[in-house]
């Protein structure tokens, strides 16, 4: 396994990548979300990030791509840390999943569907998980109100 | 059983597929379920053949509630995370705010933090291997790993005045110093802690029904759990060394003397004494960090973040301005992200932070060991026997708080 740089990020991942940059000790790449899947098999088999650790989203309501998903990578061989970074539409906020990959995925991608409403294609298990049956809305959108009252499951008697 | 169609609140990933298979609920609220977390389990007789693991049921929407408070009010909320062991999560949030914000922690509260840190991981292994101990029938060695956990809960409510949520970590240092005798206490409960362990090794180790129910259970390889995002103690079970203490020294780590403790086999075995040797380990750098702990002020000079003294605010009008800003405002932390992570006593609790500048972060997440962790327990579960569900469960060590969020 190669030890990644920043030069070295840049130059093998090629044009996929936006912007390669290091922030607070991690690299940070922008990039297509069309590219994500083949930039994660690339950065997992050459560099060896096997450890998926985080899949969350940030929701920008004026900007355009509202959506940035980010995935946090650990190397447990070289102790580095990548970030990526992947930009989606509201009315299209569907990204490859990453199960194949990493099997913590699972989970994290569910609970990033749960928050955010992001699609992942090819994760078949995208069942309510932090939320439950019949929740509506993504509460961690920033146009959800805080306030919003929910349809709670009735008592059983 | 119930009236007319009621919506449940999960939905279950299987049903039984044929005649000799049972489908059965474990928890939200079951006395051994070591948490309140949902197990649905298909059954061929007593072995377990697919588990579908429901969390969520502690979610009190703490990252939407994060974006409406000051980076300041946040402590006593990141406090509930992981409650066996608050100052963990106080310490590794306030430093990602610290990074964010690009401020040095002078060298005592680098220090302190990590003497307060060990502690609570003592701590919250004491809970852990007491409560999954018990829940194998062994009660006296839960008596005893409980005693010298309140023993550290009420010296640490000397010093922050609160058993569980501390709240003594501030944005660029602590709370308070020590409080006169602090240390000489620390001392004798470190004693009493080897004397108490010492007599758990005796019960435990070699004692056959413990072995029965736990070697060769719940077994994980290295590649697995990796594969399936497992830190701390768990992938160390496995034979892994990974400790962000050692491999990304934070705090005043990279000064101290010590060892990971790993294992052989990844089974339950394997994560109680990996467990109990961590805690060892813990005790030797606490008594290195009594030796070598330096004088000086224990938060940095900033007015930034930093409240004035108490006696500047009722007397000049700076400092009084200064208090009103920092406590209506929050500490204008520099736009910007940051992803920092610390070695919680369950494994990697990293904290994802999103500035725009201002007082109040725009996005707050929790990257939480519990909740990776309850996405490949099912590895652990699968192929074994009902009741191996709870010391498995027990030496997951899953947390409500810091799962659900």
């Amino acid at each position: 396994m190669t030890a990644p740089t920043v030069e070295l990020l840049a130059q093998r991942l090629g044009s996929a990548v936006g912007n390669v940059s290091l922030s607070h000790g991690v690299f940070v790449l922008l990039l297509e979300p069309t590219a994500l899947l083949s930039t994660v098999v690339q950065l997992k088999s050459e560099f060896g990030f096997d450890l998926l650790l985080d899949v969350t989203a940030v929701d920008w309501p004026e900007r355009t791509p509202r959506f940035e998903i980010v995935y946090h990578f650990y190397s447990t061989e070289h102790f580095v840390r990548v970030r990526l970074k992947a930009r989606v539409s509201e009315a299209d906020p569907t990204v490859d999943s990453l199960i194949s990959l990493y099997g913590s995925a699972h989970f994290m991608e569910r609970e990033c569907h749960d928050m955010y409403g992001i699609v992942f294609r090819g994760n078949h298990d995208l069942r309510p998980i932090l939320l439950y049956e019949g929740f509506v809305g993504h509460p961690l959108r920033k146009d959800y109100p805080k306030q919003q009252e929910q349809s709670l499951v009735p008592y059983r008697t | 059983m119930f009236e007319g169609s009621l919506p449940n609140p999960v939905r279950p990933a299987f049903g039984a597929d044929s005649d000799d298979e049972v489908v059965v609920n474990i928890g939200p609220s079951h006395p051994a379920t070591h948490g309140t977390i949902q197990v649905i389990a298909a059954l061929d007789g007593e072995k377990v053949r697919r588990v579908d693991v429901h969390c969520g049921y502690l979610h009190r929407g703490f990252e939407k509630e994060c974006e409406d408070h000051t980076w300041a009010n946040l402590i006593p909320y990141v406090d509930r995370l992981n409650y066996c062991s608050g100052l963990i999560n106080d310490f590794a949030y306030c430093e990602a705010v610290e990074k964010l914000m690009e401020i040095e922690i002078t060298p005592r509260c680098r220090y302190l933090r990590t003497l307060l840190s060990e502690y609570s991981r003592i701590a919250d292994h004491l809970t852990c291997i007491a409560a999954s101990l018990m829940e194998l029938g062994a009660m006296t060695a839960f008596l005893y790993l409980v005693m010298i956990r309140d023993y550290i809960y009420e010296h640490l409510a000397a010093l922050t005045g609160a058993r569980v949520t501390y709240t003594y970590s501030r944005i660029g240092g602590l709370a308070l110093d020590l409080p006169a005798g602090w240390l000489e206490r620390l001392d004798e409960i470190l004693d009493q802690y080897e004397d108490f362990v010492g007599r758990i090794h005796g019960l435990m180790d070699r004692n056959r029904i413990f072995i029965d129910r736990t070697r060769n259970v719940g077994v994980i390889s290295a590649a697995d759990a990796i594969n399936w995002g497992f830190t701390g103690p768990i992938l160390r079970s496995t034979g892994v060394p990974r400790d962000l203490r050692k491999d990304a020294p934070y705090l005043a780590y990279a000064e101290l003397d010590f060892e990971v403790p790993v294992g052989i086999n990844g089974d339950n075995y394997d994560r109680y004494y990996v467990r109990m040797r961590e805690m060892d380990e813990s005790v030797y750098m606490i008594r290195q960090l009594i030796d070598s702990l330096p004088g000086g002020p224990i938060s940095v000079d900033d007015r930034r973040c930093v409240l004035p003294e108490k006696h500047l605010v009722y007397t000049e009008i700076e400092s009084l301005i200064n208090h009103f800003k920092l406590i209506m405002e929050g500490p204008q932390v520099p736009a910007g992200e940051v992803y920092s992570a610390q070695e919680a006593p369950n494994g990697e609790l990293g904290f994802y932070l999103v500035s725009t500048g201002g007082g109040v972060p725009y996005k707050m997440h929790v990257r939480s060991p519990s909740f990776v962790h309850m996405g490949g327990v099912q590895r652990l579960l699968e192929g074994y026997q009902l009741a191996d569900i709870i010391p498995t469960f027990g030496s997951v060590n899953m947390i409500g708080g810091e799962c659900d969020r």
